[in-house]
């Protein structure tokens, strides 16, 4: 993570979805295994085309949803509909609906050939139609020197992109990922994300992966649903959802941030040491302030209404192109700023910010 | 990392015993084999091919072996359709009764072998609970007799002692399959039945092989069902070696006739190896 995490998507790609028709729609669904709620009243609308992630952390009940989804698991409550037409009535061998699984799930008595045919196989497709198809798609991922291999012959990596290439071959309308790139190593990962993403355009199917990893969510998806404790905090694109997150789990989830818990006033408010002037209503207010949008003061351009204050920098890492710094300002406030490296001329430092990059968010309320 | 003294320690006694219980009564049965019994009834320490002659050319002999090893084919397929749905059913389906199920196909494993046997001639004898029942409901006047004393019989009563050392292979097999390999076939179009087929059967296969090989080998070399309710027509080739160390007192060609069978189980276990490696992914 030598940057900030700015996603590089076209902006277009994102605020296109909910033009698009809705492929699959995911209504009020919750799940419960026994007295345990995993899931609570999701609703979620996936366009056609579109890469939809689901990030969330472990336990937070992502991959019950996927496999709700794929028709492993029944919902305990709420409906599904691709198409109009009741998904969650169907077995899961009638879902146009296929998965990539997290340990990829490769047939191991069969050849990479044959998995990737196995889905046409038991549709009973003509001989010629299957084997010009699974040439097709072992051409895409750049697995057709293996065909003839099986699965434990050939490398994480490699049995991915077969399982890949065994799901897409049957031309779903939708697409699930379950943690796909979670067992490859950090380069060949990214390596991935950019193909997956690439490949998703090039195909037009609709894709639902689920991850941990918010800097993979933030690269490759169209729009970014963040689950915790079994329901959805926040639904928008990478952009929107780290720019102006909802609530301060969401804050802090997606990136870095400070959260500055203060009391507005009579268009004044007031965190900690901080004031600053703004027209929202009286009460307690929580805001989410990115570190780099506090700067060391009098680097770059300064306007007048910026917030200033007196602090010493506690602790300095380094991230290649740029530093954190943590600040400990008057009143015991401390403040983390990104800055370029090499920036700090000395432990006393005045840093500022702009109140317009302070984003008000809700209290993220403790469940379990 | 083990000193010279620990490791002679640990391997002599076993290798003693494998020699002293196996290897050596191997030796002797295979020099008896080739040995002979004179008119007056004494051993003979003359080499000759004279026992594996009378072998091959007296068909008592080779036929009651051809019609073990039927006997044993029989048994191993009955074993096998009984075993591997009850395996399937346990491993897939039984839920929370899987440990107590699994204790119930193991259970008969500690009744006595001759009380399950002699329970079969109960049941199957002409005054025996089955025979009266068929009367009693008028399905037939006179008692069935091709119930006991015969193939029938032995086959019965051989699935019904051998058929938990089907499951127990199989069922460890099935409980090896990852089950994401069988979402992963529903996921992608198929149904249960092809699931079965394409990707739960192939993947059970070194079960199914290694259960076979219990219950024919098992059964070919069984001796007391038999002779409890075979009757002349189910007599197996264990009881003619059985016969011919005791009463007939042919050691040699009772020699001659295990180290055949030997041969065959031999090979078999050698081939039932071979193709449980062929059908392992792990």
């Amino acid at each position: 993570m030598a940057s900030p995490i700015t996603p590089d998507i076209a902006p277009t790609a994102s605020t296109q979805s909910p033009t698009k028709p809705t492929l699959l729609s995911i209504r009020n669904v919750a799940k419960t295994f026994g007295r345990n709620a995993v899931l609570r009243n999701v609703s979620l609308e996936i366009a056609e085309g579109e890469f939809l992630t689901i990030l969330g952390e472990s336990g937070s009940g992502k991959t019950t949803l996927l496999r709700i989804v794929a028709g492993f698991e029944s919902a305990t409550s709420g409906e599904l509909w691709m198409e109009n037409e009741r998904l969650d009535h169907q077995p899961p061998y009638r879902r146009r609906v296929n998965t990539v699984f997290q340990s990829y799930a490769l047939f191991p008595h069969l050849t990479v050939e044959e998995n990737v045919g196995y889905g046409l196989r038991v549709a009973k497709r003509p001989a010629a139609e299957i084997a010009q198809r699974v040439g097709e798609a072992l051409d895409k991922v750049k697995m057709t020197a293996h065909a003839k291999s099986k699965p434990s012959k050939i490398s994480g990596g490699q049995q991915q992109r077969v399982a890949l290439a065994r799901a897409l071959v049957n031309r779903p309308r939708l697409l699930l990922l379950d943690e796909p790139l979670s067992a490859l190593d950090a380069n060949l990962r990214r390596q991935m994300q950019v193909e997956l993403k690439s490949l998703q355009r090039e195909v037009g199917i609709a894709f639902v992966f689920v991850t941990h990893d918010q800097e993979e969510a933030m690269v490759m998806s169209d729009r970014i649903a963040l689950l915790r404790s079994g329901e959805l905090e926040q639904v928008a694109t990478p952009r929107e959802i780290y720019s102006r997150p909802a609530t301060a789990y969401v804050a802090q989830f997606i990136g870095h941030t400070n959260l500055l818990k203060g009391d507005a006033r009579s268009g004044a408010v007031n965190c900690g040491s901080l004031t600053w002037s703004a027209s929202i209503p009286n009460g307690p207010v929580l805001f989410s302030l990115r570190p780099e949008h506090v700067r060391l003061a009098g680097v770059g351009i300064s306007c007048d209404a910026v917030v200033r204050i007196r602090g010493h920098v506690m602790h300095q890492a380094f991230h290649g192109a740029t530093e954190l710094l943590r600040v400990e300002c008057a009143g015991g406030l401390v403040l983390v700023l990104r800055t370029a490296t090499g920036a700090v001329p000395h432990n006393d430092v005045e840093i500022e910010f702009s109140p317009a990059d302070a984003v008000l968010v809700r209290e993220s309320p403790e469940r379990n | 990392m083990f000193s010279r003294a620990y490791k002679t320690v640990v391997t002599v006694p076993p290798l003693l015993w494998v020699t002293v219980f196996l290897l050596v009564p191997y030796l002797l049965m295979f020099c008896y084999s080739f040995w002979s019994v004179s008119p007056s009834q004494v051993i003979v320490h003359s080499w000759n091919f004279d026992n594996y002659k009378e072998l091959l050319q007296k068909p008592t002999y080779w036929q009651t072996l051809l019609r073990s090893m039927w006997i044993a084919a029989r048994v191993t397929v009955f074993s096998l359709l009984l075993g591997y749905p009850l395996a399937y059913f346990l491993s897939f389906y039984a839920g929370k009764r899987k440990d107590l199920l699994y204790q119930l196909v193991i259970i008969p494993l500690w009744v006595s072998y001759l009380v399950r046997a002699y329970a079969w001639k109960t049941i199957l004898g002409s005054d025996g609970v089955l025979n009266t029942l068929l009367q009693y409901v008028h399905l037939t006047k006179h008692p069935l007799d091709f119930l006991l004393y015969s193939p029938f019989a032995v086959v019965l009563t051989l699935t019904h002692i051998y058929t938990p050392f089907t499951i127990l292979p199989i069922y460890a097999a099935l409980e090896h399959i990852p089950r994401n390999l069988v979402e992963a076939s529903n996921d992608l179009g198929a149904t249960p039945a092809q699931t079965f087929w394409k990707v739960i059967f192939p993947l059970s296969i070194p079960g199914v092989v290694a259960g076979a090989t219990f219950a024919f080998v098992l059964s070919l070399g069984d001796f007391l069902a038999p002779l409890l309710l075979g009757g002349p027509s189910g007599i197996m080739i264990s009881n003619i070696v059985v016969s011919l160390f005791g009463a007939a007192y042919d050691w040699p060609l009772g020699a001659a006739i295990s180290l055949g069978m030997l041969l065959i189980v031999v090979s078999l276990l050698f081939l039932s190896e071979r193709l449980e490696k062929k059908w392992s992914f792990s």
